[in-house]
């Protein structure tokens, strides 16, 4: 479904992305591992054409993202949990899903029932729901990032360390809702850290060294034999 | 203490008309970074087509409205064809680009309309005496119609659909475009609401001191000045500003002459530079 082929990026003019290639295929959850500046946020950047691409072809659905505008990827199915979030502070929590919800296309009627989903699996969104979304914890405002990217209702989710700094509680949460999503049948490359959790979440795993995939597994592969993980992560 | 009063209404009303003339340009401001140096002249054209079409049909409301709209899409137009290549460079640039404008739309009047002054006649007719003076109703019904269209404003931004994709726009633009909103649509709406706005606030002033070519250049200053006391980009805070500012330019004026009761607003503008640079009507950001 998402396909990275080759995939070269630049900031400036320092060289940040070398050749990626990585698959997502329809429902499934990827995951995406490595250190800290590996590259892992700049290849979700380059899907979302944040970064300037200098080589290589990113498609979804057989389509060049090339041609797309930025704000032409939510109608064709993608959505993004960025890495801060990028809550609209001063926007309420509805506010920040109406952004999304308000779509041409959607019926109201449509609309009120995907709220209700998102209310149902955050309940905590909908008691905060006319706060401002700048005044949330750090977890909520994680849940409401992640419930903004559901309201576009997706085929994928990139999905950025949606678990840095949180308390173990809310990070047993966010994994609950990875678990819905790929249940639902939203494919999500998932950006981590916690390798336990991605581990456990994605279906195959990538691992990226130094702005290149270096390494490509299942996940149960990776279960069994840890010592790439190590290699690579130091865990 | 009559001398008071008489200039507190003098400086709301005044307050109200550069509330909308600044509100545009806040807006705009907000959104996109830009500081529009083309505002008092959309004003200043606004004007001239509301006297045009007053001058046609007669009816004052009809010039408001069209001048409105005919600014608006004069504003989309430039939005499109001279700001938006020019999104992502050097803020000079644009700077240059709008006070381009400013010339172009001051001498394409000048060449339509001619150097005389037109006049703009008062919908509202009548006067009331207030002590010893006698004050047109036309002034309240200005300051009370620049409320409504500022509170309409108000409303559309807080609870329209499309508001909140201005306001998302304005707060996080990337965030926007990832969300599906299409930015760059949102911000020649923006340029033209903020037009519109300017247009409005030309036919309803055009009755105080009739239309010039010139007159933009003084309202784009004084809004500017409003728009930084207020804080960048923040509404409300413009809104503030301007009853503020004319005000203190009210009372000032009740010692000095009017002239020199405009020095007042400079003063005010310097001061917030150096003490409140993000605004006066700003929380000191944490």
């Amino acid at each position: 479904m998402l396909v990275l082929e080759n995939v070269d990026a630049h900031y400036g003019k320092s060289h940040v992305l070398h050749g990626v290639s990585i698959e997502v295929r329809e429902g499934e959850v990827v995951g995406l591992l490595g250190r800290n500046g590996v590259g892992k946020t700049t290849t979700l950047k380059a899907i979302m054409g944040l970064v300037r691409r200098t080589g290589g072809r990113i498609a979804f659905e057989g389509r060049d993202l090339g041609g797309v505008a930025p704000h032409g990827l939510a109608g064709l199915g993608i959505a993004w949990v960025p890495e801060e979030r990028r809550i609209f502070r001063l926007l309420t929590v509805l506010e920040n899903l109406r952004t999304g919800l308000d779509r041409p296309g959607t019926t109201p009627v449509r609309r009120e029932r995907l709220l209700e989903k998102i209310y149902r699996y955050f309940p905590i969104l909908r008691e905060r729901r006319h706060q401002a979304g700048g005044t949330l914890s750090g977890g909520e405002q994680q849940m409401l990032a992640i419930a903004r990217a559901m309201v576009l209702e997706p085929k994928i989710i990139l999905l950025d360390e949606p678990t840095e700094g949180l308390m173990p509680r809310m990070v047993a949460q966010i994994q609950e809702i990875v678990h819905v999503l790929h249940r639902d049948g939203v494919a999500i490359l998932l950006v981590e850290q916690n390798v336990p959790l991605t581990l456990d979440a994605a279906g195959r795993v990538y691992i990226m060294e130094k702005g290149a995939v270096r390494h490509h597994a299942s996940a149960a592969d990776l279960r069994a034999d840890p010592r790439v993980i190590h290699e690579y992560l130091g865990v | 203490m009559e001398q008071i009063i008489i200039q507190t209404l003098h400086g709301l009303v005044n307050g109200m008309v550069l509330a909308m003339v600044a509100s545009g340009l806040t807006l705009i401001f907000g959104i996109m970074d830009i500081v529009n140096f083309a505002h008092g002249d959309l004003l200043m054209l606004g004007a001239f087509v509301g006297a045009s079409v007053l001058g046609v049909t007669g009816n004052y409301w009809l010039a408001l409205v069209a001048a409105a709209i005919a600014v608006a899409v004069l504003g989309a137009l430039l939005q499109v064809t001279t700001l938006r290549p020019l999104i992502g460079r050097d803020p000079l640039t644009t700077i240059l680009a709008t006070f381009g404008i400013s010339l172009v739309l001051q001498q394409y009047a000048l060449w339509q309309w001619g150097p005389s002054v037109r006049r703009i006649s008062e919908p509202v007719p009548g006067e009331f005496t207030l002590f010893h003076l006698q004050y047109p109703w036309y002034r309240i019904a200005t300051a009370l119609l620049a409320g409504l269209i500022l509170g309409g404003l108000w409303l559309f931004l807080k609870y329209g659909k499309y508001g909140i994709w201005i306001r998302a726009t304005t707060q996080d633009r990337v965030m926007a475009q990832a969300m599906g909103i299409p930015v760059p649509l949102v911000y020649t709406a923006v340029f033209a609401i903020g037009s519109a706005m300017a247009a409005a606030s030309g036919v309803l002033f055009g009755p105080f001191a009739g239309v010039t070519q010139t007159m933009g250049f003084d309202f784009t200053l004084r809004a500017f000045i409003v728009v930084v006391v207020g804080g960048m980009g923040n509404l409300g805070g413009s809104i503030l500003a301007s009853i503020f500012v004319s005000l203190l330019e009210a009372y000032a004026a009740i010692v000095v002459s009017p002239a020199q009761a405009v020095i007042v607003s400079f003063v005010v503008l310097v001061l917030t530079m150096l003490f409140r640079p993000t605004g006066l009507f700003v929380p000191t950001p944490k």
